[in-house]
């Protein structure tokens, strides 16, 4: 373009000049050299044209101008957008189209909620979008409100999209009534669109943008319909932002006269206004919100704005014999009522019919609960059977692997030990668990996309509660088998920090997946066909009883006082999409490889290691560091019949319950020489005998150890989920000390009450 | 004819209508209830118990909800029986 034609006032790079070197030799003393950056200041289309270069102002003839070419650059713009929206408003899918795969996740500073970020470049704009918590509300109920919150408030994103169900827009609109206050721009997304289309409900969105100020854009989340519109109006509304006429809800006179009041008291406090909106505050207060009061508490010179809103809630409470917040409530439903009223025709009510047909069967005082515990052995029966093949195949990979790499290295040298046994030998223990893992996590996805888990809190709850625990609690509890680590992050839907501890607590005692091998080793070796079946269940069984017994100990001597109240939500049932499923199964799937498989893969090297060294020691594995430890904590585990080998494995388990069996196949498997194959190491245990002739393992040593396998020591991963997710180092450690006590007395009653009964 | 009787929601029978009067309890159940949409004046009505009999499923503003039967009996409601 020419600098002629350039717009003025916008950034301009100066590319080339024209018309011979005399006139660029001109230009450049003036400073117009290529590469600088100058701007127009004058442009009436006829005359001299002035400019600004290095901070000086130049006049230069119009010709001049024509005969420099420059190019405008562009101002690449960088806003932070907050998406919100109720649970199971389509919020996740939304923010799946938005973003693609370029996501992250993360966590909240100082609080353990998940924190969901991923970023896009649309036009001129790059968008980093952060995927808030479900919220139903913003009055700090529960961790998830006040996060938030406090992220609205604090990082003051630069606008705010509220993902709505448009099937259900009374209830989710109240969120929005809450945004409006915080002066953030805001625009809402009108999600499920079709859903309610299809259920004969029209909305009138620009006569809804008229009445409150608010864009609207529909959108199908599952079908990715309705980004572009949406990406647009961001924009637009981020554009437009100063000219926005901000709508506030009427709160009524009696308290409009009492938010004035307050205000007026607040304006000088800078303190508190240079933080939060001051109208949304002084609600807040009125309200009697326990967050904001504490606030103002910490502040110097506020006592007379506590004293203004003690009275104004005392004088609302007088004249309409109700609470304040009852009150604002009402009247936030009210302001919604008001605006449907005028822009929909026929309510989304009919879409309820077919959901109300599943639930008359689904959960039927009669036919309930075997359909629960139908689906519950038909997801468990799926995990474990489709896994098996896959699993089979990784095993395979892995020895082909091991000895493609085994021949290029020294043989029976420390760096091939190292290399095959250590590192290919402990990738593979993470790798052969990713089927089951993911397996489990598509069956979560199905069950939670679909709505039936919100079911299953509804069926469960009553026995939940009897125990002292949530009906929500039996989610994390159920994740616990596969798991302990998404398990124990899954407790976040726990409103109450009582139950959600306890539940933390006694996850470890779900049998989790990474037990199963052992038991599959153990119970293969010792344990006939005919009942290796029901010597399994009764390990999953016991561990289940244990977890029950803990969390009515913990409620009634640790966690005192009466358990959340259950107000939950069930949502209608959706078909699940298969894009949807496989995002979700992906995600968790991968954040147990990334936070597990790291830390199992530098345990698999560091025992390895261990029973290597010393050098000097080599091929005499009783001399090896890690027997030594092994043999140190003998004397402590040899009334629960085990011995050093059993010791020195049980320690290697600290770091993942698999490597029980990994350390197992090392210490054989040195003993044996070469091949270590699960059905040699199996033959390796049985065969096994003391220097007396004794067995080291018997079947009942064997379910000994098991017990003790699944009650234990939570893992290291476990335990570092459990550090950050009860946010402190005493309960994880109080979680290690008195797992480990109970797997010591239980495998000691087992062991030696199972001597006694002849066994 | 109509009869009208002064109840909690906890003693609804499945199909039954009623009228919010008033939520009573601690602040933060109340305030949880609020925030779902129950509040006075408004319409619930009883869908089901759970197979064992608690929580019950109730629907409110369109959309469904549970509550543990201690969190129902705080919900003060008007019962509208029609009567023929």
């Amino acid at each position: 373009m020419r600098l002629s034609d350039a717009r003025p006032h916008t950034r301009l790079i100066l590319s080339e000049i024209e018309g011979g070197e005399r006139l660029e030799k001109k230009l450049t003393d003036m400073g117009l050299i290529p590469g600088e950056q100058i701007s127009k200041l004058e442009s009436s289309g006829k005359g001299p044209v002035m400019l600004l270069v290095k901070g000086a102002k130049i006049v230069i003839g119009r010709g001049m101008a024509d005969k420099i070419i420059v190019k405008e650059k562009i101002i690449k713009k960088n806003i932070t957008i907050a998406l919100v929206g109720n649970p199971n408003s389509g919020k996740t899918s939304i923010f799946n189209n938005l973003t693609g795969t370029r996501q992250h996740v993360g966590n909240y500073p100082g609080v353990t909620v998940e924190k969901k970020e991923g970023s896009l470049q649309y036009g001129d704009y790059t968008m980093r979008i952060i995927d808030l918590p479900g919220v139903y509300s913003l009055t700090a109920y529960s961790l998830d409100e006040v996060v938030a919150r406090n992220f609205i408030l604090e990082s003051k994103p630069d606008l705010i999209v509220d993902v709505v169900d448009s099937s259900n827009l009374e209830r989710n609109l109240y969120l929005a009534t809450q945004l409006m206050e915080l002066g953030t721009p805001l625009v809402l997304a009108f999600n499920m669109s079709d859903i309610a289309k299809a259920a004969g409900q029209h909305i009138d969105e620009d006569t809804f943008s008229k009445l409150v100020g608010i864009k609207i854009v529909p959108t199908v989340g599952t079908k990715n319909k309705g980004t572009t519109q949406l990406l647009k109006t961001i924009v637009e509304t981020y554009q437009r932002k100063e000219q926005i006429k901000k709508i506030s809800i009427n709160y009524g006179k009696e308290i409009e006269d009492e938010l004035s009041k307050l205000s007026c008291s607040l304006k000088d406090t800078q303190s508190l206004t240079k933080q939060y909106p001051i109208r949304w505050l002084a609600i807040k207060l009125i309200e009697g919100d326990k967050d904001m009061l504490d606030f103002v508490k910490t502040k110097v010179g506020t006592s007379e704005i506590l004293k203004q809103s003690t009275l104004s809630r005392n004088h609302i409470k007088s004249i309409f014999a109700d609470d304040p917040e009852t009150i604002i409530a009402d009247r936030r439903y009210g302001f919604i009522n008001g605006m449907l009223h005028e822009v929909i025709t026929n309510t989304a009510e009919s879409h309820l019919k077919v959901s109300d047909m599943i639930d008359r069967v689904v959960v039927n005082r009669i036919a309930g609960i075997p359909i629960f515990l139908g689906i519950m052995w038909l997801m468990f029966k799926a995990i474990f059977v489709l896994s098996e093949r896959p699993m089979e195949w990784i095993e395979y990979a892995q020895t082909i692997v091991a000895a493609f790499i085994s021949g290029f290295l020294p043989e029976g040298s420390f760096i091939q030990g190292l290399i095959v046994d250590g590192m290919i030998g402990g990738v593979g223990s993470v790798l052969v668990f990713v089927p089951i893992i993911f397996m489990l996590f598509l069956c979560m996805s199905i069950l939670e996309d679909s709505g039936y888990m919100a079911r299953i809190a509804f069926i469960v709850d009553k026995f939940m509660h009897k125990i002292g625990l949530h009906g929500r609690s039996f989610i994390p509890m159920l994740l616990g088998f596969g798991c302990n680590v998404p398990a124990i992050m899954a407790t976040r839907v726990i409103e109450s920090k009582k139950d959600r501890l306890t539940t933390i607590l006694i996850n470890p005692f779900m049998s989790c997946g990474a037990k199963l091998p052992i038991y599959t080793l153990l119970i293969g070796a010792f344990f006939s066909k005919s009942i290796s079946g029901n010597v399994l269940f009764s390990l999953y069984l016991l561990g289940f009883v244990m977890a029950v017994l803990m969390a009515k100990l913990l409620r009634k001597f640790v966690f005192i006082g009466e358990s959340a109240p259950f107000v939950m939500e069930l949502p209608p049932y959706r078909m699940p999409t298969i894009r949807g499923l496989f995002t979700h199964m992906w995600e968790r799937g991968w954040l147990y490889i990334k936070k597990a498989g790291t830390v199992i893969l530098l345990g698999c090297i560091l025992i390895w290691s261990l029973s290597a060294l010393p050098l000097h020691a080599q091929g005499d594995l009783s001399k090896s560091y890690i027997a030594r430890v092994g043999r140190f904590i003998e004397p402590v585990i040899k009334p629960l019949g085990f011995d050093w080998k059993i010791g020195t494995a049980l320690i290697s388990g600290i770091v993942a319950k698999e490597i029980v069996v990994g350390t197992l196949g090392v210490l054989y498997g040195a003993e044996e020489g070469e091949d270590n194959r699960p059905t040699s190491l199996r033959n390796a245990l049985r065969e096994d005998r003391y220097p007396d002739g004794r067995r080291v393992f018997t079947p009942l040593i064997a379910y000994a150890l098991m017990v003790f396998v699944l009650l234990y020591i939570p893992c290291l991963s476990t335990a570092a989920v459990i550090r950050k997710e009860s946010g402190s180092w005493g309960w994880m450690f109080f979680s290690i000390s008195y797992s480990t006590f109970l797997a010591w007395l239980a495998a000691f009653i087992v062991y030696q009450g199972g001597r006694l009964l002849g066994f | 004819m109509t009869e009208e009787k002064i109840d909690t929601a906890a003693y609804m029978a499945p199909g039954d209508k009623a009228k919010i009067i008033k939520v009573s309890g601690a602040s933060n159940v109340r305030k949880k209830l609020l925030d779902m949409g129950i509040m006075p004046g408004v319409v619930i009505e009883m869908i089901r118990p759970a197979p064992l009999g608690d929580p019950v499923q109730i629907k409110i503003k369109g959309y469904h909800l549970s509550l543990r039967k201690t969190e129902a009996s705080r919900i003060v409601i008007k019962k509208q029986r029609q009567k023929e």
